[in-house]
């Protein structure tokens, strides 16, 4: 039997083929091959109660070659499917700005890194899937660790296997990683936590094994990577995801993405996390705890505003929390807890948070 | 107190051109040797295109003295044309002698009263001492060779030594002075001379060779030559009060109203009746009667008749007046001839040619012709102005010139979408009986407001022409444009669908890219050019789609 990340890869390449065959045929028939995806304009992205995400509406744009102001773009996008297509054949990885450089050995003229990027996004609505599905990773990397034994499909590592808590700085969620196979684990619980310095004073403090949990460091706002491996392993592993960010209108932000993906993603599915739940820093604990603070800049009130906003935020404890956030007019840090002694945050508050998760 | 005597005394016209040299052009030794240069060949070109005979002149500057090698040196100019010639008898007057006198008929020529040759002469004589030689044959049997001075305070010429030969050749005339000259700082503009000079008179074959023995040669490009201009009498509105005077002492007419008719241009019986009435003068009174202030006020009448009058009366059918002078005496390029010229000198891209209907200004009788050249071999980016006038170019102060007025100043460019740097070149001819020069140096003309009207008229109209030319220009190359965008990413989308649908051989798409760009080429109403490259390409893959066919088998 075939394992879910080849079956992918052999999904993927049929689709590309598939895409090839049409172009090729349009062209053997001397017609002016096109392409059509749904349209990533602001006024096609909707919100969907159902899916809890953003999505794109019923809108489509038709790529042409007939057109002489598609042709350059309607190039570079196949051209890119045939690089896609080459990386998952081969199993190689590439990055956004490496994508950029190897489209210079065939003359399909980017004129800078945004533009490759955004054709990198064309093919992404074209064939509905994100870019690490065909081998495109960004820069950014966040880490993970904890009990979780992985198998690797990467080219020479097929069938090793790692346990991601033999090494206290954690793993590179990566593209290794990302395709990696999860074969046995003894957590119970992720949670992701927005700094990478909270992430080493968690491996310290032994939260994985205290908490049974596999922690993972967001690096800020999550890499897609990292959304897709939350997803996973809440998904795979049957795993429930709780998340931990800075008690400002910005953490609050950062556990909403993970939990109903990005304006920006909403061409993709199966990157959010929609039963995770985001268990602090809240408002309300900055007053509970007594956290110590700092104010809040304009530009920090207005996201609010935006945010209140939001279809994602309705309902819930985001109304709530934003609410008394925009009250306090202050925001504290994770870090904020080391007033009360470096332990604090996993002796005292994580538990209680965790307790209070339960009922939310 | 200091008390000066101050003597007068009479000087021949001679003498005054020798101490006003300057103003003539023999200002220093570097334009002297140009001007000489110039003087003598337009000499030559007027003498032959009188006598309606090709004009074939051959120019030679050469050192002196071999050994000496800075300027200003002395330097020989030979001159030789083959022309009419002139009678023997004549030779040393046409060249010796500076003219005065009477003149009163007009006509379109280079020079005036051949007065340039003269101070040529005059120039080398009394910078090298050297007398002129000249030789000249009227029949191409018998040569006539002339070495002479001219005696400067006198006005007339010293013949030195005169020999006439026998022998078989052409008619015409061959004039050698020695000068002293600048050619280091003037071979410049001696060489945009003879360029110009071809290209005005494309007519003509013209030989130069300069003191470093490098020949030029122009070779004629037509064989049709301008009519030669007529001689005209003048016109009221162009008459001084000298000139008058002169004409009046000179005439044998017993009326005034007979001196009128016989000596002007557009006065008849009845016009010089109505004029007489206008300017209160007894038609029958005697020419010679006439007082210096009566010839005044008949002047200032002459140039006045017409004009008021047609503002208060208007409901008079017919306003008196002089009518504009005819042009027909006037001798213009036409089209033929200007593209000709251009055409070979400068082989633009583009070439427009606008001749204007004749005009006037103060009863001298003009004529404007306008070429463009755009692109190709020769033009540099940026606007070039050649002007000439009367068939000579103007190459100094060109931004005194009303041409120059008129090209930066008189019109928007902008309205002609023509880019800031585009290679341009507008060629300017003025022919006239009178060229209003602004200044003795005849290098620039007057702004005139009938002149600048018509040279902008004429601009204008080829400026359009340019305009016409590049935007059709532009939606070809839109499509050449278009092809090529095409013919360099459909192979691509073809190589990379081949790649990913896996196929064995590459699509037949080939035809697409002729096709699209006679599409959107349609489009924009593209002509013939643009779709008889697509018919050649068309065939081309069709030979192409063929040989892949056979490769598949």
């Amino acid at each position: 039997m075939k394992s879910s990340q080849t079956s992918k890869k052999e999904e993927l390449k049929a689709t590309l083929k598939e895409i090839g065959k049409k172009v090729y045929s349009d062209l053997d028939q001397k017609k002016f091959p096109e392409v059509a995806f749904p349209s990533r304009s602001v006024r096609n992205i909707v919100y969907d109660n159902k899916l809890k995400q953003y999505i794109l509406g019923q809108n489509t744009v038709t790529r042409s070659a007939g057109n002489i102001k598609h042709i350059r773009p309607f190039t570079q996008l196949f051209w890119l499917a045939y690089f896609a297509n080459k990386l998952v054949s081969e199993s190689k990885t590439s990055t956004l700005r490496d994508v950029f450089y190897s489209s210079q050995a065939f003359d399909v003229d980017f004129v800078d890194q945004p533009e490759s990027d955004e054709i990198i996004t064309d093919l992404e609505a074209v064939i509905s899937r994100p870019r690490e599905d065909f081998n495109i990773y960004p820069e950014e990397r966040s880490a993970i660790f904890g009990d979780v034994t992985i198998e690797y499909t990467v080219p020479g590592y097929e069938g090793k296997t790692l346990n991601l808590s033999s090494h206290p700085d954690g793993y590179l969620i990566g593209p290794s990683l990302s395709t990696a196979e999860f074969r046995d684990t003894s957590a119970e619980m992720i949670i992701a936590i927005e700094k990478g310095g909270l992430f080493t004073r968690f491996v310290e403090e032994k939260v994985h094994s205290r908490y049974k949990s596999i922690i993972i460091d967001t690096a800020g706002q999550a890499p897609r990577s990292t959304r897709y491996m939350l997803r996973r392993l809440n998904r795979e592993l049957k795993l429930p995801v709780y998340i931990l960010t800075d008690g400002d209108v910005y953490g609050e932000h950062i556990a909403m993405v993970i939990i109903s993906g990005s304006v920006g993603a909403a061409h993709l599915r199966e990157l959010t996390v929609s039963d995770a739940k985001w268990i602090g820093v809240w408002g309300s604990d900055i007053i509970k705890y007594k956290l110590p603070t700092i104010p809040m800049t304009e530009i920090d009130i207005k996201r609010i505003y935006e945010l209140k906003k939001d279809p994602r935020y309705k309902g819930g404890i985001w109304q709530k929390e934003l609410d008394v956030f925009l009250k306090l007019k202050r925001k504290s840090e994770l870090e904020a807890f080391s007033k009360f002694g470096l332990t604090t945050i996993t002796d005292k508050y994580l538990p209680e948070k965790l307790e209070e998760a339960k009922s939310l | 107190m200091v008390s000066a005597q101050v003597t007068f005394s009479e000087i021949s016209p001679s003498e005054f051109f020798y101490r006003n040299r300057d103003l003539a052009g023999f200002g220093n030794p570097a334009r002297a040797l140009y001007m000489a240069s110039r003087e003598l060949v337009e000499n030559s070109l007027d003498a032959c295109e009188t006598a309606g005979i090709l004009p074939q002149i051959y120019t030679k500057i050469t050192p002196l003295d071999p050994n000496e090698s800075t300027d200003p040196r002395a330097y020989v100019l030979r001159v030789q044309d083959n022309g009419p010639g002139i009678e023997p008898k004549h030779a040393p007057n046409a060249f010796g002698r500076v003219f005065y006198g009477s003149k009163f008929k007009l006509r379109q020529a280079r020079g005036m009263f051949g007065m340039g040759g003269t101070m040529a002469i005059l120039y080398g004589q009394i910078t090298t001492n050297k007398p002129v030689k000249i030789t000249t044959s009227v029949d191409g049997k018998k040569f006539y060779s002339l070495t002479m001075l001219i005696e400067i305070q006198e006005n007339k010429p010293s013949i030195l030594s005169e020999e006439t030969m026998e022998g078989e050749g052409n008619t015409g005339t061959s004039v050698e002075i020695t000068l002293q000259g600048d050619h280091l700082r003037s071979s410049q503009k001696i060489a945009d001379y003879f360029r110009q000079t071809a290209l005005v008179s494309p007519y003509a074959n013209i030989t130069y060779v300069d003191p470093l023995g490098r020949l030029s040669f122009y070779s004629r490009a037509t064989e049709s030559m301008p009519p030669p201009p007529q001689e005209t009498k003048p016109h009221p509105h162009g008459i001084d009060v000298e000139a008058m005077r002169r004409l009046v002492r000179d005439s044998d007419e017993k009326t005034i109203q007979k001196l009128l008719i016989e000596n002007f241009h557009r006065v008849g019986e009845r016009t010089a009746l109505k004029f007489l009435e206008f300017a209160k003068f007894d038609p029958q009174a005697n020419p010679k009667s006439l007082t210096n202030e009566e010839i005044v006020k008949i002047v200032d009448a002459m140039h006045k008749f017409g004009d008021q009058e047609g503002k208060q009366i208007q409901d008079e059918r017919r306003v008196e007046k002089f009518l504009a002078p005819d042009a027909s005496c006037l001798s213009p390029l036409g089209e033929e001839i200007l593209r000709a010229g251009i055409q070979k000198e400068l082989q633009p891209e583009f070439l427009a040619t606008e001749i204007r209907p004749p005009s006037a200004y103060s009863g001298f009788p003009f004529i404007v012709e306008v070429g463009l050249a755009y692109g190709g071999k020769f033009l540099q980016e940026g606007r070039r102005l050649f002007r000439f006038a009367n068939r000579i170019p103007l190459l100094y102060d060109e931004a005194n010139d009303v041409a120059w007025k008129v090209l930066n100043e008189g019109i928007d460019w902008k309205n002609y979408k023509i880019p800031e740097n585009a290679p341009v070149a507008i060629i300017t001819h003025v022919c006239s009986t009178k060229v209003p020069y602004k200044t003795v140096g005849k290098e620039y003309l007057a702004d005139r407001p009938e002149l600048e009207r018509e040279l902008k008229n004429a601009t204008r109209e080829v400026l359009r022409q340019l305009k016409t030319y590049l935007s059709r220009k532009g939606s070809m190359e839109m499509v050449k444009r278009k092809l090529n965008i095409y013919g360099k990413y459909l192979p691509l989308i073809a190589r990379f669908a081949q790649e990913l649908s896996q196929a064995n051989r590459p699509p037949r798409y080939r035809g697409l890219i002729g096709e699209q760009a006679q599409a959107e080429g349609a489009e924009e109403k593209v002509e013939a050019t643009a779709e008889g490259q697509i018919v050649e390409q068309k065939q081309e893959e069709e030979k192409q789609s063929k040989l892949e066919e056979f490769a598949n088998v």
